[in-house]
């Protein structure tokens, strides 16, 4: 069972949805990037996505264009993001926590999908998220994931219709990430009854998790997402905190990192009010 | 797909690969919209009325068939290959954008889409969609980066007086490729109403195939032109590529013909050895952007890097698909021409021929004036004069260290 699965399996048996914090790798650098990094479990997070930045996120909004900016200019690198994971789990001593990496398959590509699965497992990664990989062209990336035990998580869309959710399934492992607007991160946010209905059609056909995530900003929001779904996903709103944490300058003011904690600790608190089956 | 190679015209296959290249990297969200694009198509390619009044707007609305025209004085000046012209520039708005469009916008209406958007370089690409879409009165949004705003100042004002919205954008490099990334951006949050008219054979399957197949005008036309002026075949066939348009729609009729030479020219912006260029098959390396594997201008690990032409319409860091294909079997010459060498290049059409060039066509010249002194003199080179300078005017003015008083 991969990191990923045991979490979700623990969640369950907990009664309880979990939260999905996503950061930008290296943000707002790489220092300061580590230390929040190596916190969020204590902070509430469930499940870590890091964001790896790319030159041209076609899918995201200001706010993580922003961060990626941030942690390029600093000096952000895979090497650096996989000794960032590499640090995570041996200093914290934290096996459980499954890291996932979100963005742009072109990174991947041009490491070699097989090398980058290698380097990206053994420093401790459990998965993929690729924003711009859909199921046409999986095939290029999940035979490699699968040779080193990464579980790859495929996006489902409002305009993913029943015929091609299963497409979409058959590519997906750990669990499925369903984005619950038409839009780039950090926009708009679905109504819980949209939520719910795309959560229950997604269930009609598979037996994963399903994380919702795109527009959740608020404790209530997340709970509003947990009473439906197996995982809360919030990205947009965490990078903010980071970004109100600097000063004019961009320089990092000393409430930069327990901010970003206390945001998630709130948000956590929302998803874990909520009692599941 | 033609993995034999017997013919170079099948591609893509129907996955939309041309070889290794080409494909669909697109966010989910816009996966079903590409495949209802690719169905719908695929319906109106087999459709003759669609076909009609396509054939119908291109004769009497952007002024087709445009001439084949022989260039006299600069055949004479060169003193060597035969030069034609295919003046596409004469098409109504400037350029050979408008082929494209007219074709896109045409497929905007039958999907029954109520809003059209667009992302521009020079300008030439919006404001061909801007026309379109007053024609046939549809909302449009054109993104420009900001620095091409400035640049290409004429065709911001046309688009507006043409009733479109132009959103300047400042992400990034703030040119081409942001302008297509925010365009992207744009579509996932109103796919289900927008049409997004991409300018060039790039971005995912189907519009690198849809885009040339309405662009191959060009070169169906040249053909028969050729023919009826000398009796044969052209022997050269050269155009200017940004990301491979006003090219392809020129070569592809012609791939199949083993005795004709082709030869696409790329922006050196400083010149190759500076870094600050626009060649991302000279210069760059497979990867993966806006929905296809093509070259790429990156660095060692697939960020995207910044591409420098003193062209707007060639200031992106990648090329269409196919073209990636076609250097690879070899069946096309990529070479590259720099923003001095255009420069001389615009200034002698204008002094030569009485014809302003845009400045994307100019790196297109340059290179037939070191060819053509190089080719025997019954050689028929035909060279895509792609778009008017017009909207080059200030700039190119101001390059020349004039002033335009007004
Ligand atoms: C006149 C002209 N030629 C060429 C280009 C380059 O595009 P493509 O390579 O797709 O033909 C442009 C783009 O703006 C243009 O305006």
């Amino acid at each position: 069972m991969s990191r990923i699965a045991k979490r979700f399996a623990q969640l369950k048996a907990d009664r309880r949805a979990g939260l999905v914090t996503y950061i930008t790798a290296g943000d707002p650098d790489t220092d300061i990037g580590y230390q929040i990094l190596k916190g969020l479990p204590g902070a509430g997070a469930d499940l870590i996505e890091l964001g790896m930045p790319f030159t041209d996120p076609m899918a995201d909004g200001p706010s993580i264009q922003l961060a990626g900016q941030r942690a390029l200019k600093a000096g952000i690198s895979i090497d650096k993001t996989f000794d960032m994971v590499r640090r995570f789990r041996k200093e914290t001593g934290d096996n459980d926590t499954p890291i996932l990496l979100m963005g742009y398959y072109n990174l991947v590509y041009q490491r070699g999908a097989d090398k980058f699965c290698k380097d990206a497992a053994a420093a401790g990664i459990d998965g993929f998220i690729l924003v711009d990989l859909p199921p046409e062209e999986a095939d290029e990336l999940k035979p490699f994931a699968v040779a080193n035990g990464l579980d790859t998580v495929l996006l489902t869309a409002p305009t993913t219709d029943d015929k091609r959710l299963p497409a979409v399934l058959k590519y997906s492992s750990g669990f499925v990430y369903f984005v619950s607007v038409l839009g780039i991160t950090g926009t708009s946010s679905a109504t819980e009854e949209a939520v719910r209905t795309h959560v229950e059609r997604i269930k009609r056909h598979t037996q994963l998790p399903v994380g919702v995530g795109f527009g959740i900003r608020t404790p209530d929001q997340a709970a509003a997402v947990a009473r439906h779904a197996d995982a809360a996903v919030v990205g947009s709103a965490i990078v903010e905190r980071v970004k109100a944490g600097l000063d004019d300058n961009g320089k990092p003011k000393p409430d930069l990192v327990p901010g970003v904690f206390a945001y998630i600790r709130a948000l956590a608190d929302g998803v874990r009010g909520v009692r599941k089956g | 797909m033609a993995t034999s190679l017997n013919s170079f015209r099948t591609g893509p296959d129907e996955r939309g690969h041309f070889g290794i290249f080409g494909g669909r990297y697109v966010a989910e969200t816009l996966m079903p919209l590409i495949l209802e694009l690719e169905a719908a198509y695929n319906t109106a390619k087999a459709d003759p009325a669609f076909q009609d009044e396509l054939d119908y707007l291109l004769e009497h609305y952007a002024g087709r068939p445009s001439p084949l025209y022989f260039a006299k004085r600069l055949t004479e000046k060169l003193g060597g290959a035969k030069i034609y012209l295919k003046r596409d520039e004469l098409n109504h708005t400037g350029s050979h954008k408008i082929n494209n469009v007219l074709g896109q916008v045409l497929m905007a209406k039958r999907m029954g889409k109520t809003r059209v958007i667009a992302e521009t370089g020079a300008g030439q690409h919006g404001v061909a969609t801007a026309t379109a879409c007053a024609l046939f009165d549809i909302p449009c949004v054109v993104f420009m980066g900001s620095v091409d705003v400035e640049r290409q100042s004429p065709n911001v004002f046309r688009m507006k007086m043409l009733g479109a919205e132009v959103r300047p954008v400042t992400a990034g490099s703030s040119t081409l490729k942001d302008a297509m990334n925010e365009a992207l951006r744009d579509w996932v949050a109103t796919c289900e109403n927008t049409f997004y008219c991409i300018g060039t054979v790039a971005g995912p399957h189907p519009y690198p195939a849809m885009v040339r197949d309405f662009q191959c005008v060009i070169g169906n036309e040249t053909r028969e032109q050729m023919i009826k002026a000398e009796g044969r075949l052209p022997d050269t066939l050269v155009a200017c590529i940004g990301g491979g348009s006003n090219a392809m729609g020129l070569f592809h009729p012609f791939l199949d013909d083993p005795g004709v030479r082709i030869v696409g020219v790329e922006a050196a912006g400083h010149g190759i050895e500076s870094g600050e260029h626009a060649a991302s098959l000279t210069g760059g390396r497979p990867g993966v952007l806006h929905g296809n594997r093509t070259y790429l201008l990156q660095d060692k690990e697939g960020q995207i890097t910044e591409a420098h032409s003193i062209s707007a319409g060639l200031d992106y860091p990648g090329i269409g698909p196919e073209h990636s294909w076609l250097k690879e079997n070899g069946r096309v010459e990529y070479v590259s021409a720099t923003d001095d060498e255009a420069l001389e290049a615009f200034q002698l059409l204008c002094k030569l021929e009485g014809i302003i060039p845009a400045l994307e066509s100019s790196h297109a010249l340059a290179h037939v004036m070191r060819l053509a002194p190089t080719l025997p003199k019954d050689n028929l080179l035909v060279m895509n004069l792609s778009g008017r300078g017009d909207k080059d005017v200030p700039q190119v003015a101001a390059r020349m260290g004039m002033k335009i008083e007004s």
